[in-house]
This record gives C-alpha cells, sequence and structure tokens, in this order.
C-alpha cells in the first residue's frame, strides 16, 4: 500500500510499486485528464506535479509518489482561473486538446520557477512535449500572456 | 479526396430535402434526450427541433455535430452555422455528438464520416437550413399563441419578439410548442452580408475542457465491469499466430484472461499495465507469410527503375515527347517520400460492451457508419443493434477513419473472445508499427524548357501503392485503374505548360497505407513545387516570379502567391546565411502558398525560422481555428520534411517511439504568419491545405542558402554538412 496526496485529497492504493504513477492516477484513481502519450517520457502528455516538480508519471513507479504531494491537471485551479488556464482560453491554444493537460502541467513549472519567461526559456521548459496539431506558436504566446496574468495578480 | 469540387449540387439539394421532412423530428425525438442532460438537470426538458439542434426549456441550446471534433475546431464552427441563423443567444449554445442515424450521413459521401477537410464546406448549407427551421418553427409557435402574423415577428438572442408590441417569448418557453408545428417547406437564408457570426473569431466552445482535463477522449471512457486489452499483433504485416502460450502471462498479478483474435493474442487485465506486462511474457508463434520479404531499400530501387518506364497515363495535354525533344533545354529528376505513421498523440483505443442482443461502443473514430456495421458483422447483430458513441478524438489526421474499421473491429473482437467489457488500447509503438501509413512514393520527373527559359514540357512519373483500391471509395476514387489520391496535386497541376503528360504505376505489398492527412498532395506538393524550383533556377528564373507567369489564368492562386512574397518580403535583405523559399498548393479546393526563412548550420541541421503562409479557403466561418489549421498543418509538414520516416526490414518496422520517429518540438517551431484572403466564395477545405507546401518551401530555401537539392524527404542533416 502505498499513501499520497493527489490534489489535496489523501489517497491510498494497492497497486504494485513499480506500477507508473499514470495508471495508478488514471486506472485506480479514475482521474483521466492526465494522458498516455508514448510510455517512455518523450512526449510530455503524462506530466504531473510531485512536490511541485514536473514529472513524467508514465515512467515515475507510484512508489516515488509515497508521502508526496501528487498534482494533476484537474488540480491546478478548481475553476479555470489558473493564468495558464486563463491564457489558453484567450489564445484558443487547444486543437486536439490531448497534449494539453502535459503542456500545462509543464508550463505550469516553468511559471512558478520563472515570472517572466523568455522565449529561449520556454524553448528549454516545454521542447519535452509533444504537440501532434502544431499549436506550439499558440502556446509560447499563451505562456508569455499567463505571467502578464500572473504578474498583474501580484505573482499569484 | 477533394471533395467540395466534386460535390453535385444535385446530390446536395436531395440530401437537404431529405432533411427538411417533419418525419425526422418525430423519430429522433427520443434518441437526444440523454442520460447526462437527465441527470445535469431534471427539470430541464430538451426538446428537438430537428435532427440538429434541440432547446431545453433551461434555455440550452445543443447543436447536434455529425462530425468528430479531432482539433480542427468543428464543434465551434457547426455551432456558429446553424446559430447564425437560429438567433439563439450564443453563451447558451453547447454541442453534442450524434448517433449513427441515416440522418447524420456525409452529404457528399453518404455515410457518417469525418475527413477530406470537407466538414465546413459539406455542411454549409445544411446548419445553416436547420437552424433557420427551428428558427421558423420558434416563431410560428410564438404568433400561434399571441394569435399574430408570425410576419411581424423576429427573432433575437433566444427571443422570440413580437415588433409592434414588443411582446417577447424566450426560445425555451417555446420550443415545446414550437415542435409540435410543422416544418416549413420554404427556408430561405440570410444574405451573407447580414451575417453576425460566420465570418467571427469566436473562442473554441471546446477550449475550456481542454485546459482542466474534462474533456473526454475514447481512452477516458471506464464503464463498470470493464477490464483493459493490450494486442500482441503481428510483427510483419499479415502475419498470422500459429500457437501461443499464456502461462507467463497469466502469472502476472491483474491479468485476468488471454484469448485470441483474428490479429493476434489480446492480454485482458485490471487496467492498462499488468495488461501490457502480460503481452510482454506472451510465448506466440508467428506465420509471418509474404510480408516478411519486405524491404524499404529494395522497393526504392524498385520504385526507381518503375519511374523511368511509362505507367497508365492520368493526365495528357499537348504532345510532350516532341515538346521535350525539341526543348532548347532538359532536365530530370528524382523524387522520393517515405511510409509515414498519423502519430495522434492519443494512441488508438475502443471500449465495447457486448451484450446478446446489443453492443455499445465508444470510440474517437472519424468513420461511424463503416465501424458500426463492422462492429455489428463480429457481434453478430444488426447495424441498428450497436451504438456508437463518438468521444473526443486526441488528433486523426486520417487515421481514425480506417477503411477497414481496424481498431473497432479488433476491439470488438476482443470484448467476444473475452465475453466482458473491453477497452482495448494500443501503446505508441503499436501505433508506429501499426501500419496504414501514408505510402512511400517515388516521382521521376522530366521538363523542356525554351530558349527564354520558360517550361514547354513537363513529364511526371509516380509510383507507389493505392489507398483507395479494396475500399468503399474505390468506385469513386479510382477511375481507369488510376487511384485519384496518387495523382492528386500532379495530374491537376495548377500551372499553365502547354505540354504536360502525368503517368501512375500502382504497387501492391502487404504494407496497409491510408490517408495522411493531405493524402496524395503530402508526396506531389513537395515533389511538384521543389522541381518547378529546379525548373527556375535552370532557366535563370526567380522562383516566385516564374510562378506568377505560370498562373497567369488561376487568379486565386496568383492572388495567395503574391500575399505570401509580400508578407514574406521575398527578396528582401535577410541575416547572413538565411534564405528563403516558396511554394504553393492547391489542394481540397483551397489555394495556399508559403514562404519559409530558413538556414543551414555547419552540421547539416536545418532550421526553420519563420513560415509566412497565404491561403484562400473561400469564405471563412471561424477566422482564427482556420489560422490555427494553417498553422498546425505547417508543423505537421515540418516534421515530415525534417524527421519522420517508417523503414521495413525483413518486413519488420524499424521505428517505435518518439526516440526514433522524432516530432518538431516547441525549439524547432518557426515563427508562423498566417493571412487568409478574404472571399465570398463557398467555404473550401482547410485542415489539410497547410500541410503540403510547407516542405517543398523549406527545401527551395536550403537550395537557395547552400545550393544543395534536396530530393528526398526526410531531410538528412548529414547530405547537407558543410563540415
Amino acid at each position: 500500500m502505498i499513501s499520497f496526496t493527489v490534489n489535496g485529497k489523501p489517497v491510498t492504493v494497492v497497486d504494485p510499486p513499480s506500477t507508473p504513477l499514470l495508471w495508478v492516477i488514471r486506472d485506480s484513481l479514475n482521474l483521466t485528464g492526465t494522458k498516455f502519450g508514448c510510455g517512455m517520457a518523450l512526449c510530455g502528455a503524462c506530466t504531473v506535479h510531485i512536490d511541485g516538480q514536473a514529472v513524467r508519471s508514465c515512467v515515475a513507479p507510484v512508489s516515488r509518489a509515497e508521502g508526496k504531494k501528487v498534482t494533476t491537471i484537474e488540480g491546478i485551479s478548481p475553476d479555470l482561473t489558473h493564468p495558464l488556464q486563463q491564457a489558453w482560453i484567450e489564445i484558443d491554444v487547444p486543437q486536439c486538446g490531448y497534449c494539453q493537460s502535459g503542456q500545462i502541467m509543464s508550463a505550469a513549472v516553468l511559471l512558478a520557477e520563472n515570472a517572466a519567461p523568455t522565449d529561449e526559456d520556454i524553448d528549454e521548459a516545454m521542447s519535452g512535449n509533444i504537440c501532434r496539431c502544431g499549436t506550439y506558436p499558440r502556446i509560447r504566446r499563451a505562456i508569455h500572456r499567463a505571467a502578464e496574468i500572473q504578474a498583474q495578480r501580484g505573482g499569484k | 479526396m477533394s471533395v467540395a469540387t466534386k460535390m453535385k449540387r444535385r446530390e446536395f439539394l436531395k440530401a437537404g430535402a431529405a432533411l427538411g421532412g417533419g418525419l425526422l423530428i418525430s423519430l429522433y425525438v427520443p434518441e437526444f434526450v440523454s442520460a447526462a442532460d437527465a441527470a445535469a438537470d431534471s427539470a430541464a426538458k430538451p426538446v428537438a427541433l430537428n435532427a440538429f439542434v434541440r432547446i431545453g426549456t433551461d434555455e440550452t441550446v445543443t447543436v447536434i455535430s455529425n462530425h468528430s471534433e479531432m482539433g480542427q475546431g468543428i464543434y465551434t464552427s457547426l455551432p456558429m452555422l446553424l446559430n447564425e441563423e437560429l438567433e439563439a443567444d450564443w453563451a447558451r449554445v453547447r454541442v453534442e455528438s450524434s448517433p449513427v442515424e441515416a440522418v447524420y450521413n456525409h452529404t457528399v459521401f453518404g455515410i457518417m464520416m469525418t475527413g477530406g477537410s470537407t466538414t465546413t464546406n459539406s455542411e454549409y448549407d445544411r446548419f445553416r437550413t436547420m437552424g433557420a427551421m427551428a428558427r421558423i418553427m420558434l416563431i410560428a409557435a410564438a404568433a400561434q399563441a399571441w394569435k399574430v402574423d408570425p410576419q411581424t415577428c423576429r427573432a433575437e438572442k433566444s427571443y422570440v419578439i413580437h415588433t409592434p408590441t414588443g411582446r417577447r417569448a424566450s426560445y425555451g418557453s417555446l420550443a415545446e410548442a414550437a415542435s409540435k408545428i410543422a416544418p416549413p417547406k420554404d427556408i430561405p437564408l440570410k444574405d451573407p452580408k447580414d451575417f453576425t457570426l460566420v465570418g467571427k473569431p469566436m473562442h473554441r466552445l471546446d477550449t475550456p475542457s481542454k485546459t482542466n482535463g474534462t474533456a473526454q477522449f475514447g481512452l477516458d471512457v471506464y464503464i463498470p465491469g470493464m477490464l483493459t486489452a493490450v494486442v500482441a499483433r503481428a510483427p510483419i504485416f499479415g502475419g498470422k499466430v500459429v500457437s501461443f502460450n499464456a502461462d507467463k502471462s497469466k502469472a502476472i498479478p491483474g491479468v485476468a484472461d488471454v484469448v485470441q483474435v483474428p490479429s493476434g493474442v489480446a492480454v485482458i487485465a485490471k487496467g492498462f499495465w499488468p495488461a501490457k506486462l502480460g503481452r510482454e511474457k506472451l510465448e506466440i508463434t508467428w506465420d509471418d507469410g509474404p510480408g516478411a520479404a519486405i524491404s524499404t531499400v529494395e522497393m526504392r530501387e524498385n520504385y526507381s527503375a518503375m519511374s523511368k518506364t511509362p505507367g497508365l497515363v492520368a493526365r495528357k495535354v499537348g504532345d510532350p515527347a516532341a515538346a521535350l525533344s525539341g526543348a532548347a533545354k532538359t532536365m530530370t529528376a528524382e523524387y522520393e517520400v517515405p511510409y509515414l505513421a498519423h502519430c495522434m498523440m492519443e494512441p488508438l483505443n475502443t471500449v465495447v460492451d457486448l451484450q446478446e442482443d446489443r453492443c455499445e461502443i465508444w470510440s474517437g473514430t472519424q468513420f461511424q457508419t463503416g465501424d458500426r456495421a463492422a462492429a455489428a458483422k463480429v457481434a453478430g447483430l444488426k447495424p441498428e443493434q450497436v451504438t456508437l458513441h463518438t468521444t473526443l478524438l486526441g488528433g486523426g489526421f486520417g487515421r481514425r477513419a480506417n477503411p477497414a474499421s481496424d481498431f473497432v473491429t479488433e476491439a470488438t473482437e476482443v470484448a467476444k473472445a473475452a465475453k466482458v467489457p473491453v477497452k482495448v488500447v494500443w501503446t505508441r509503438e503499436d501505433d508506429i508499427r501499426g501500419g496504414w501509413y501514408r505510402p512511400m512514393w517515388y516521382d521521376h520527373f522530366a521538363a523542356g524548357l525554351d530558349a527564354n527559359g520558360n517550361p514547354v514540357a513537363w513529364t511526371h512519373t509516380i509510383v507507389g501503392q493505392s489507398i483507395m483500391a479494396g475500399t468503399m471509395f474505390e468506385d469513386f476514387g479510382i477511375k481507369n485503374g488510376i487511384d485519384s489520391a496518387s495523382v492528386e496535386g500532379a495530374a491537376d497541376l495548377i500551372y499553365a505548360i502547354p505540354n504536360l503528360q502525368v503517368d501512375l504505376h500502382t504497387t501492391k505489398n502487404e504494407v496497409p497505407v491510408q490517408w495522411w492527412r493531405s493524402v496524395g498532395h503530402s508526396h506531389t506538393g513537395f515533389s511538384v513545387e521543389a522541381f518547378l524550383d529546379e525548373v527556375a533556377h535552370a532557366g535563370g528564373k526567380d522562383p516566385y516570379l516564374l510562378r506568377r507567369t505560370l498562373l497567369a489564368s488561376q487568379p486565386r492562386m496568383l492572388a495567395v502567391l503574391d500575399l505570401a512574397a509580400q508578407k514574406a518580403n521575398w527578396g528582401g535583405p535577410l541575416p547572413a546565411g538565411h534564405a528563403r523559399g516558396i511554394a504553393t498548393h492547391f489542394s481540397f479546393d483551397s489555394y495556399v502558398a508559403q514562404v519559409a526563412e530558413v538556414s543551414v548550420e555547419k552540421d547539416g541541421t536545418v532550421r526553420v525560422h519563420r513560415v509566412v503562409a497565404a491561403a484562400d479557403c473561400g469564405r471563412t466561418v471561424n477566422p482564427d481555428t482556420v489560422k490555427g489549421q494553417i498553422e498546425g498543418g505547417i508543423i505537421f509538414g515540418l516534421t515530415a520534411a525534417l524527421k519522420t520516416e517508417i523503414t521495413l526490414d525483413k518486413g519488420r518496422v524499424q521505428q517505435r517511439n518518439f526516440h526514433d520517429y522524432p516530432m518538431v518540438r516547441m525549439f524547432e517551431s518557426p515563427v508562423i504568419e498566417v493571412f487568409i484572403v478574404p472571399s465570398t466564395e463557398h467555404p473550401t477545405g482547410v485542415g489539410e491545405p497547410g500541410v503540403p507546401p510547407v516542405a517543398p518551401a523549406v527545401i527551395n530555401a536550403i537550395f537557395a542558402a547552400i545550393g544543395k537539392r534536396v530530393r528526398r524527404l526526410p531531410i538528412k542533416p548529414d547530405d547537407l554538412r558543410s563540415a
């Protein structure tokens, strides 16, 4: 049994410790916003936060979450008010939308660590996330916009 | 499949007339009262005014989409079309996927499906007509209640208003009475100059759900008692299971069952992970069959040899042989493109709940009628006994419109064999190695130039597999042995060259091929536009100006060419080492031109800095979505130009995941500027036409930058190395 919190709620799961966190989140906890894309940490669709760090949950064993705080896309705001969600909606970033949970989770760590990222910072932080629909130019714009929204709110 | 031009007015009217009948309204009402609606608000009663819209007593307007949303934005543009006439409050408009019924068939293809960049252009009239029909019925209901002439009433933001008195009634309050009004026979539509919604950039209705994890894709469907299956498929195309031993698989905790299905061996477990572990432990003996002999290295040699022999003539104009022999200068070149996988971010999957007398399926599919029929056949049921729910699609690009309904058929086979509700999940490796690729194609060109450097002869021989052969589109797509998908963008060359011949060798092997975003244009756009660039340089012409000359009788293409050149500052100064390349392509009835700005590093790495695109897609419904599709098409085409190829050795696919089948990523994504030519013409394709011009624009820019001509995709940095 492995215990941790997901989006602030304590959970205990019985999956074998080597089971990737992704499949525990999806199949055992039924939080389906975190996506399966490659299973090899190559596409970023499965990105979640463990104690505030971006983690590719498709290769992270659930044992790594023991006692830690896991945040999924469902947990970044209760009401679409996270600056990234606001910017994503304002710019209409998603097309098919499948990769966007992972994109937002990667961008959230970037914004938490760097309040005013440059294009180069965005390239570095976001190049682990693939978007087959090709929304990169809009993701870039939306991250800059989210940084502005965050700044207007006093860095929150 | 360029369709809008082939869309017969007669067929369209036939479909429209069928929809205008009142029968459908009563016939489809029960279908529309979904459990979700009932649960959401038991007091709010949804009322169907026709098969495409229902209005709730709570004022919610639900537009029923018969097309799949795979990113192209039609879950917003179809409601925009309908509401342009319905005049409901846009804030109240929702969208829902339709069930599979004849009323929802594609107006051209006659089945329920999404593809060929046809959604907006094929539904442009029908959705507006459905909105107008509902509005007329709502007005009639109000007029009846008020005992006034309907002509004195108008509709505005979900209200019917009696103009002389200002009396108002909301759509929600009128819906039930309106549903009992006989649908009007004559349904006039607005003059486009009065449009208030169509042509305005509207926020996508699906964006919020795609930023908080609530958007439901096929993979997100969980039903009670459902187990997850992964299937071990033949490592060689056409291979069959001879025998298997599942003892070690069954020993994995969570594995519930292992069953044989026609496509392989399925491991069924409590969740994906044990199913995948169980598959790894399977011991299977395969009969490889003739597919084991396939090698793409050998295929290239064979294709090259064939390309130098005459094929079936797809188009002949003038006397190209005589013109070539009389030309002041002649040149030849060979171009080639590899097999490509679609690689949608959401791997294929399907949920099947098969019971004795019914079957329920959830799938992100582009091909509902075909999939339902295929599932019914496997299940031994009638198609009407199969309910197919279309979820959101995590990308489609053609793969989810499978002519053999491969992923739905297989999932139904697994459910049948396992006797439990199952979700079959493909891994990324399954996707990349699973076939149904964009065909490998080979092109041989010859051109003759006159003394002024103008092309007077052009021959183009194409070698590759047929996509349409053996599919339900065979009659539609293959004429006199020529698959239109193999020669589209070549046989209908848009440039005025007086002597032209395009011919085709259709090859066959075990590798299944399929339409892939822009289909045949994905290869002809590249080869034709790159070879034309060679012709321009050989004749001492500026590639942009030569295109201008050859497009003199193509005003719409000429306009996008000029717009792209002007916005990209063609001929203007650039940073050292940078160069521009230009290309156009006509596909899906749309005109696109692109200018790429490129530099090549010493190690041969190609950097694409900027792509400027101009497009004429007729009237745009949601302009921001159109821009998004062109942007996305450019990135999609760039991945094909710079990155990906599927190769086979001894029948085995040599790629398996994103490390060896890599996608363009953020740091490689150029600045993209898209300019849409304002138009009052009927809308044309948007999802695909952005793809074809980008590879040739990049290749032509590479030539301009370093003088090296790339004739094979993907571009190999080793060929461009300068140090």
